[in-house]
């Protein structure tokens, strides 16, 4: 089932079935695709009920969509687990130290170790973040890494999402359905639980509250609004950790600190999971037209009298330009090797680099520095030849703002079609949770899928879907 | 609880409350229209009154028609008070208060938002439209079944009785508003076949054909119908039934948040006169007076329930 070197994580890369599909697999040849096809159905039904969806930007009609739904899993065994496991503790570790460092003595530009204009010249650091202290020492909270894999012990960083990571409902949402339409396949393997994740995401972000908040620490999340296209996210996550869910509007400074407009008055909230970006947080310092945010809430920040999750300017943390250096930030604040690696990456602001890339652009992805969600990127292999001309232009007028990197051979995952199982590539984005107490990472995380053959663009936005990820226990 | 969480259950049940009374209006239209001799069209200006649908109506329409009411009250878009507007309204809220609600009561509501998009994509031909308002029926009824047998009675579930509470009353007492000339008993001439048509109407507005008959057997009057609507304690959908059930609400708030607010005199008030009136003192003090007095400080109360409980800024 493998072509042209491409790593199935069911098959191989010999197309020989590999052991933590063998349990699944002889579950599903027995079963009637009819059957599944069906179920298929009764699992978009489920998601459309329960309203998990999303809503597109850049559509008139704002519709709620679906994120297609795959029935086949994506199963991890133990001990690969493990080892991503210790490489994605490292790597948040490394990036919260980065990120205190990078506000404060800056030691790894004063060692060498990274140009001084990837900080002063970049967009994404916040000066009003210097010389702040986070309460509990935390700049970012919930981290999302997204891993490829090219082999069998082969994964890759592709990015850090240190800001407000999203997809984490999903994650949990796949399970549940999964639990509801096949009960069966979860007493033939032992599957590692998420269920937990909404319980120790409360746990996380109440052990980070500020050192003065006394008794139980009050949570809220805030989101831009109903119009956002993770609202669902937003709400699911208040919703399963019992905390409100509020806007800018439901909130004011009151007394020196971030309170709620409640039926009874306004309450002090200690601890705010923002889902608003940076520049929406505070309109008196920083976009002062936002409606979103909470005018003043950087200075009761700043007093040490709320805790922010994620902190403003953990953006410096999972840029594009810097996550090339990210070898040598864990390298400069764990004093080891990375475990995680890197994908190869060209830094079009240096001359050597974006002669390269101009030179190989029909081979390589070509992915802004601040861009998300699958847009504004070039993949070279897949590209017209309009669109390679349009982006050699935009390279030359503004090479830093571009890194590109190879078309890796993503490992693909079967999906169930109506022709039966079909191989498709697959990324990964396991969750964790950063808080004084420690590092907590949920086994498995959000698998997404490009649903057409041969496309390596998995993102919802772009026409992805998800699957179940299982991590077995031994 | 959020201010903003009161306000949007609040306004999801009153939504909810308004499809459903919108959706019975066009019922009890339909049945008149088809049960009666003479000109169909011209019975659909009365049932758009009484909807509180009529103004809009003519500023978008040249002329009266069964299909053009119809839609107007059932689909239209323009009409921020169709069946199918409120019903988005609700599941707006509902999006807004999902924290709030319990999982049941969100996939009620969201399964009552789906079929009625799919039921209301089209004009409904007239076969259709009866099985529309059934499933309609059947979608609501499940929201509040689901409230009832899943939701903690807290603050969270007095807001969302308020909302119904308040809808309902303002439904009936505009119903009474409209129609009060039916019941005057100086133009009651009883036995009257068009006297009949009409009180049936009202009887059937507020789903009380056999909720009547049961207390009253055949024997209709326009002052027991007036009392039966205004003051029946027993009646759900009567005024007195309803304000009463605002009252209780706003008290275990009270009791909950250990205050009385501006907003509980004002339903206080109401509620006692209600209790107090005799059907033939409303009638000789002048019933549409009444009425509007009803309709006033129900308005009142809605203003000074989003104000005590912070439901904006």
């Amino acid at each position: 089932m493998s072509d042209g070197g491409i790593f199935d994580e069911m098959h191989g890369a010999t197309g020989q079935l590999r052991r933590p599909y063998a349990a699944f697999k002889t579950w599903f040849d027995a079963e009637a695709p009819k059957r599944l096809r069906a179920k298929q159905r009764e699992a978009e039904d489920l998601f459309r009920l329960t309203g998990i969806t999303f809503n597109v930007y850049g559509r008139a009609e704002a519709e709620e969509r679906l994120i297609p739904f795959d029935i086949v899993p994506r199963i991890i065994s133990a001990r690969e687990w493990q080892k991503l496991c210790r490489g994605i503790e490292q790597r948040v570790r490394a990036l919260n130290a980065f990120l205190h460092d990078i506000y404060h003595r800056q030691e790894i530009v004063r060692a060498g170790r990274l140009p001084v204009e990837m900080v002063a010249k970049n967009d994404a650091f916040l000066p009003q973040m210097i010389g702040v202290e986070p309460p509990g020492g935390i700049y970012t909270h919930i981290v999302g890494i997204d891993l490829v894999r090219t082999g069998d012990d082969s994964f890759y960083v592709l990015e850090d999402n240190a800001r407000t990571p999203s997809g984490v409902s999903y994650m949990l949402e796949n399970r549940e359905t999964m639990l509801q339409m096949f009960p069966e396949l979860f007493s033939l393997n032992r599957v590692a639980p998420v269920e937990t994740y909404p319980a120790d995401l409360r746990r996380s972000l109440a052990a980070s509250a500020p050192p003065d908040s006394s008794g139980t620490p009050t949570v809220a999340v805030l989101t831009p609004g109903i119009y956002n296209s993770a609202y669902f996210e937003h709400a699911f996550l208040a919703d399963k950790m019992g905390v409100e869910l509020v806007e800018g509007q439901d909130l004011r400074v009151v007394d020196g600190r971030v309170a709620m407009r409640t039926t009874l008055g306004y309450q002090p909230v200690d601890v705010l999971y923002r889902r608003v970006d940076d520049g929406f947080l505070d309109p008196l310092n920083f976009n002062p037209d936002s409606a979103l945010g909470v005018p003043g809430i950087m200075d009761v920040y700043r007093a040490g009298r709320i805790t922010i999750a994620n902190a403003p300017g953990t953006g410096i943390a999972d840029d594009k330009a810097i996550y090339s250096y990210i070898p040598e930030i864990v390298e400069f604040y764990t004093g080891e090797r990375p475990i995680l690696e890197n994908v190869p990456t060209w830094r079009c602001s240096e001359p050597d680099s974006l002669a390269y890339v101009l030179d190989n652009l029909e081979n390589l992805v070509v992915k802004e520095v601040h861009g998300s969600g699958g847009y504004g990127m070039l993949i070279g292999p897949a590209a017209s030849r309009k669109d390679l001309a349009e982006f050699r232009r935009k390279l030359r007028a503004r090479p830093t703002n571009y890194i590109a990197q190879p078309t890796l051979a993503l490992s693909t995952v079967p999906i169930f079609t109506r022709s039966g199982l079909a191989p498709r590539h697959v990324d990964l984005r396991p969750f964790v949770l950063v808080s004084p107490d420690g590092v907590k990472i949920t086994p498995g995380g959000l698998t997404r899928v490009a649903l057409k053959k041969g496309s390596l663009v998995v993102n919802s936005s772009q026409g992805g879907g998800t699957k179940d990820t299982w991590v077995l226990e031994d | 609880m959020l201010g903003k969480t009161a306000n949007g259950l609040y306004w999801m049940y009153r939504y909810l409350e308004r499809a459903e009374n919108t959706a019975r209006l066009i019922e009890t239209g339909q049945r008149i229209a088809l049960t009666r001799s003479g000109n169909g069209d011209a019975d659909w200006e009365p049932v758009m009154q009484t909807a509180g649908v009529a103004g809009g109506y003519h500023a978008a329409h040249d002329s009266v028609s069964k299909e053009a009411a119809i839609d107007w009250m059932l689909r239209s878009r323009d009409n921020a008070s169709s069946v199918l507007c409120s019903i988005d309204a609700a599941r707006q809220n509902a999006r807004l208060v999902r924290t709030a609600l319990t999982h049941e009561v969100w996939e009620a509501i969201n399964g009552c938002y789906m079929d009625v998009r799919r039921v209301l994509a089209r004009k409904l031909g007239e076969r259709d439209l009866t099985p529309a308002l059934k499933s309609l029926r059947q979608r609501t009824a499940l929201v509040r079944g689901a409230t009832h047998g899943t939701m903690l009675r807290n603050d969270i579930f007095n807001f969302c009785r308020i909302g119904t509470f308040l809808e309902r009353a303002d439904s009936t007492a505009r119903i009474l508003d409209v129609k009060y000339y039916v019941l005057l008993p100086s133009v009651a001439s009883v036995g009257s076949s068009i006297d009949n048509v009409q009180w049936e109407t009202i009887l059937r507005s507020v789903s009380a054909m056999g909720g009547f008959r049961m207390v009253h057997g055949n024997r209709v009057t326009p002052p027991e119908i007036a009392r039966f609507l205004i003051l029946d304690r027993r009646m759900p959908r009567s005024l007195n039934f309803c304000v009463s059930k605002i009252r209780d609400n706003l008290g275990y708030l009270a009791q909950d948040y250990g205050a009385r607010l501006p907003s509980h005199d004002i339903v206080d008030g109401l509620a006692a006169r209600l209790m107090a009136n005799e059907i033939d003192e409303i009638l000789e003090l002048g019933l549409h007076e009444y009425i509007e007095e009803v309709l006033a400080a129900l308005g009142e109360a809605g203003r000074q329930i989003e104000i005590d409980y912070r439901f904006a800024e």
